[in-house]
């Protein structure tokens, strides 16, 4: 075993142990469990680094272990994980910091933050899964790093939203588990190799690859929430804002969404995908849970609930790009993987802010708060601007790639109008928040103030982390074109995949 | 190296005798018996894995009139897991049995239950398999009846006689066979049993008693009595081992023995049971309100998966994939084991700490167990077959014969029983998060506390991730 060998296996590695021996700290031990969390957040960035540089120049990383004969673990860096990776790794050194500022004196620390680095472990091991199965695995493992966290709070409530989460994830596991079985026993190991590996496989077996691209797809759907199977994603924002954070923006949605994009690509290929007739279906698939997300927003007063919508509707933006074939829609959608990350994170970690500071959990109350948390209400704006589409921000370059990825592949007649429709939608659902926000009076008293104004409008810990992510979401937007940004690994990774 | 196969049996015999002579060094006496035999149990284990199959001839009496010992892949593996549960039992069983009259009464039969368990693995032909059989039936009825309420000592008494009724199926199927071929070792009777008039009725009378000692649903009815009301170190042995003991047999003789003999519907009928078992062992496990009766009904669901092995490995054609699926089945056997033996010690410790162990009621106090509630856990996850547990390469391979046989109704079957244990699983799960403080120190009670962790770590990760040697140690379809 050379360092290519151990890079991934410590990538997983950086944030698996600190978890683990956090899980066996004392409860009160509070210096020891914020040194682990971030000095492993820190070390996985500097890893996750080092493999960019290293994947940009072809190098290649690669782990292996068999489990048995014929199934293997592998972790295997290419273009596509690298980029999953490095927004999850980014995302989880900003959530571990505002989740320590959340978590201040609250019960259970030690469980929480056990569980939440085992559930960014499974996040980044299915990002570096070099085969279907090893992907499954860590698929499952997710599922479970993520229950507790969402029960977290212990409340009826808490227990109730966990148990829907499960029986949905659970349910969507076994689906794509058959399917996985069913494409071993065809195929044997389903290595993901860019530009598809079933192309091959002679012409009887093609009623078969249909069935299977059907349970693959059903099964990642419900983690990327496509309609109807979205239900558990409301449900679970009773959870902490970290864990809203984790579970819309870096880890679970994005897990589905990811899987969506690594069979189409790497496993049938996206030219074979489409020779059988299976984009169309994805496609109308997504248009539908991208309307009917914004719409089902727009009726919702719950802050939180209406952000939860409004993932349900931006995700399928990436499985909308997966099914326009062409480098184009490619690089908006996998583009989209990385923006609606970090746009959905700021608005999640302000949604907490307003909850945590002063008790504000529904757009209603939200009168005049940009005039008492003037920092967090801009790095609401920017994000929500951001999602619906407003240039320079990240989101406007995911739409008009897909835009133009569509009109290329002819598919504009549908593609259009599904766009400007879900544009209007969101401008529709987020722009009366931020008239709200900016330009009504406020009432006489906030719903309950825990946290009193003093040098900064908040904590420091709460308030840094949106601010940096809405940063982020501008510069990505602004720089788009600079080197290693995520536009420009999208078109390597679209480069990559087509073969250009 | 050749003669560990008799260790395995002489010591835990040894020392149940220093435990029945010695009541007060009883407890020394069965941790010390504990060590030797888990080193003898691993000796064996590298001795088979570099040098094959053992054969060990008692006093250097040849077969027919000497007792012969056998160790292959499957048996050495199976009494490495017996060896690892029953010393992590023990150790737990010193701190659970707190009265020195108890304890006197305890130890000397745990390890003539031991004993007569590997002697069972390691016999060579069917009459010393029929000796072991009853010797272990009686040790564990015995230990069961310990609990001394009037519930544990009735269901005791029928796990008795359902013992005692199918150890008497048995025996007469090995005096029809030893009429009909004057043999009754097992490697001479691969070779010259023939379907017929004398096999049939030979194979039919063994297997009932063998499916009515390993809780075969429908015949499961006398196994969640009995093992829900034993103390807590015994219900994990008896479900993790005893029942597990039977069921090698069977699969000895189906796989092994009778192979000419089997047709493919009785192979069909054995997994309709296991469809059955897995059906109605979950759904009754996700009604139970004791968390004993919920992990003695997933017993019977778990054992329903063994069987459903049955079908497709007779389908199989001799060759990879039927090699994968044995260990498969394999696999999901010691996984079981481990995990259901975690399971029983977690939930001894919940009930003597909490004086109950109703579902319902579990709100906090499972939460004053962190390290306890954690061993569920993951003992739940081996259960319902997730990875990184070695239940899940069991399932892979199980799913993976279905769809390869065409035989898709077991995989549904597999799907919807794993999905009855999520649920049983996780609706205990979800009362160990509420309110209460958390503890100050994640272990609470180490001694109680680390045997069951340990198990069901066994179970949900080092199986699952360093299981591979399993599929090599494996010699069942040559």
């Amino acid at each position: 075993m050379n360092w290519d060998a151990w890079l991934p296996v410590l990538v997983v590695a950086s944030s698996l142990l600190p978890g683990l021996v956090i899980f066996f700290l004392r409860e009160g031990n509070h210096r020891m469990r914020t040194l682990l969390n971030l000095a492993g957040a820190v070390l996985k960035l500097v890893l996750v680094s080092s493999m960019i540089w290293g994947v940009f120049h072809e190098h290649v990383y690669e782990s292996r272990w068999t489990l048995a004969p014929g199934l293997e673990l592998v972790l295997h860096a290419d273009t596509l994980s690298v980029l999953f990776v490095t927004l999850s790794t980014v995302l989880w050194l900003v959530t571990t910091i505002y989740a320590i500022g959340y978590l201040e004196n609250a019960p259970h620390r030690s469980r929480f933050f056990g569980f939440f680095s085992l559930c960014v472990s499974a996040t980044v091991g299915l990002a570096l899964a070099g085969n279907l199965f090893t992907f499954v695995i860590f698929y499952e493992l997710l599922t479970l790093a993520t229950y507790p966290l969402v029960a977290h709070r212990g409340t009826s409530e808490a227990v109730r939203g966990a148990r829907i989460y499960l029986a949905y994830t659970l349910g969507g596991g076994m689906l794509l588990l058959i399917g996985t079985v069913w494409l071993y026993v065809l195929a044997g190991p389903t290595a993901f190799v860019e530009g598809g590996i079933l192309g091959t496989l002679p012409a009887d077996y093609h009623p078969q690859l249909k069935m299977i691209f059907l349970l693959l797809i059903v099964g990642l759907g419900v983690k990327a929430a496509l309609v109807p199977l979205h239900g558990w994603l409301p449900q679970a924002m009773v959870a902490p804002a970290p864990v809203s954070a984790l579970l819309h923006a870096v880890a679970v949605v994005k897990a589905g969404a990811f899987g969506i994009v690594r069979v189409v690509y790497d496993v049938y290929g996206v030219n074979f995908a489409d020779q059988l007739g299976l984009l169309t279906g994805l496609g109308i698939a997504a248009a539908i849970t991208i309307v009917y997300g914004s719409v089902m927003a727009l009726f919702q007063d719950n802050l939180k609930k209406r952000l939860a919508y409004s993932t349900v509707s931006q995700v399928s933006y990436i499985a909308l790009g997966t099914a326009i074939l062409g480098p184009i829609g490619t690089i908006g959608g996998v583009v989209h993987l990385v923006h609606q990350g970090i746009m959905k994170i700021t608005l999640f970690f302000t949604a907490g802010n307003y909850a945590e500071t002063l008790g504000i959990h529904k757009v209603s109350e939200m009168n005049g708060v940009g005039r008492r948390m003037p920092a967090t209400t801009l790095a609401f704006s920017i994000a929500a601007l951001g999602m619906i589409g407003v240039p320079p921000v990240a989101g406007f370059v995911s739409k008009w790639y897909l835009g133009l990825g569509a009109m290329e592949a002819g598919m504009a007649v549908w593609v259009m109008p599904v766009l400007i429709a879900s544009s209007v939608l969101n401008a529709a659902y987020f722009l009366p928040v931020l008239y709200r926000a900016w330009f009504r009076e406020p009432g006489t008293a906030w719903p309950a103030e825990h946290i009193p104004a003093a040098r900064f409008e908040t904590n420091a810990a709460l308030l840094w982390p949106p601010v940096v992510t809405a940063m982020l979401a501008l510069a990505t937007g602004l720089f788009a074109a600079a080197p290693y940004s995520p536009l420009e690994w999208a078109t390597l990774i679209a480069h990559r995949e087509y073969g250009l | 190296m050749a003669d560990t196969p008799i260790w395995l049996v002489a010591l835990p015999l040894a020392g149940a005798l220093a435990a029945l002579l010695l009541p007060r060094l009883a407890t020394a006496a069965a941790i010390v018996t504990g060590l030797l035999t888990t080193v003898a149990a691993g000796v064996l284990l590298f001795g088979v894995a570099t040098q094959g199959a053992l054969h060990y001839e008692i006093g250097g009496w040849t077969a027919g009139l000497g007792i012969m010992l056998r160790a292959d892949g499957l048996s050495t593996l199976l009494l490495l897991m017996t060896a690892l549960v029953v010393l992590a039992a023990s150790i737990y069983a010193s701190t659970y049995f707190r009265k020195t009259y108890e304890r006197a009464r305890f130890w000397p039969l745990w390890l003539l239950l031991w004993t007569s368990l590997n002697a069972l693995l390691l016999s060579g032909d069917l009459f010393n398999i029929y000796v072991t059989l009853e010797l272990l039936g009686l040790s564990a009825v015995a230990l069961a009846s310990l609990g001394g309420k009037r519930a544990a000592v009735e269901a005791a008494l029928r796990y008795l006689l359902v013992g005692l009724l199918g150890s008497m199926l048995f025996l007469a199927g090995v005096g029809l066979i030893y009429a009909g071929y004057g043999t009754l070792d097992l490697t001479v009777l691969a070779r010259v049993l023939e379907p017929g008039p004398v096999a049939w009725p030979a194979l039919a009378l063994m297997s009932s008693g063998l499916l009515l000692k390993t809780a075969l649903f429908p015949l499961h009815f006398w196994l969640p009595p009995a093992h829900a009301s034993a103390p807590a170190p015994v219900s994990a042995v008896l479900s993790a081992l005893v029942v597990k003991a039977a069921f090698y047999l069977v699969l000895r003789l189906w796989l092994d023995v009778f192979a000419n003999v089997i047709t493919p519907a009785s192979a069909n009928l054995l997994g309709l049971l296991g469809a059955g078992a897995v059906l109605w062992g979950s759904w009754q496990a996700l009604r139970a309100e004791r968390l004993k009766l919920l992990a003695a009904y997933s017993t019977v669901a778990q054992l329903g998966y063994l069987f459903l092995f049955f079908p497709l490995l007779l389908a199989l054609p001799a060759g990879p994939d039927r090699d994968l699926a044995a260990g498969g089945l394999a696999m999901l056997a010691l996984t079981h084991g481990f995990a259901k033996a975690g399971l029983f010690l977690a939930i001894g410790i919940i009930q003597q700490r909490c004086g109950h162990d109703t579902i319902r009621e579990l709100d906090g106090t499972a939460q004053h167990l962190p390290a306890t509630t954690f061993a569920i856990a993951l003992a739940g996850v081996a259960l319902v077959g997730l990875p990184p547990s070695g239940a899940f390469l069991g399932k892979w391979q199980l799913l993976a014969g279905a769809v390869d046989t065409g035989q898709w109704w077991w995989l549904v079957v597999t799907v919807a029983g794993s999905l009855l244990a999520a649920a049983y699983i996780f609706r205990v799960l979800g009362h160990a998060f509420g309110h209460r403080p958390y503890p100050n120190q994640p272990v609470t009670v180490a001694r109680e506390e680390w045997p069951a962790l340990l198990l069901s770590a066994m179970a949900a990760l080092v199986l699952g991730l360093a299981g591979a040697p399993v599929w090599g140690l494996l010699e069942i379809s040559t």
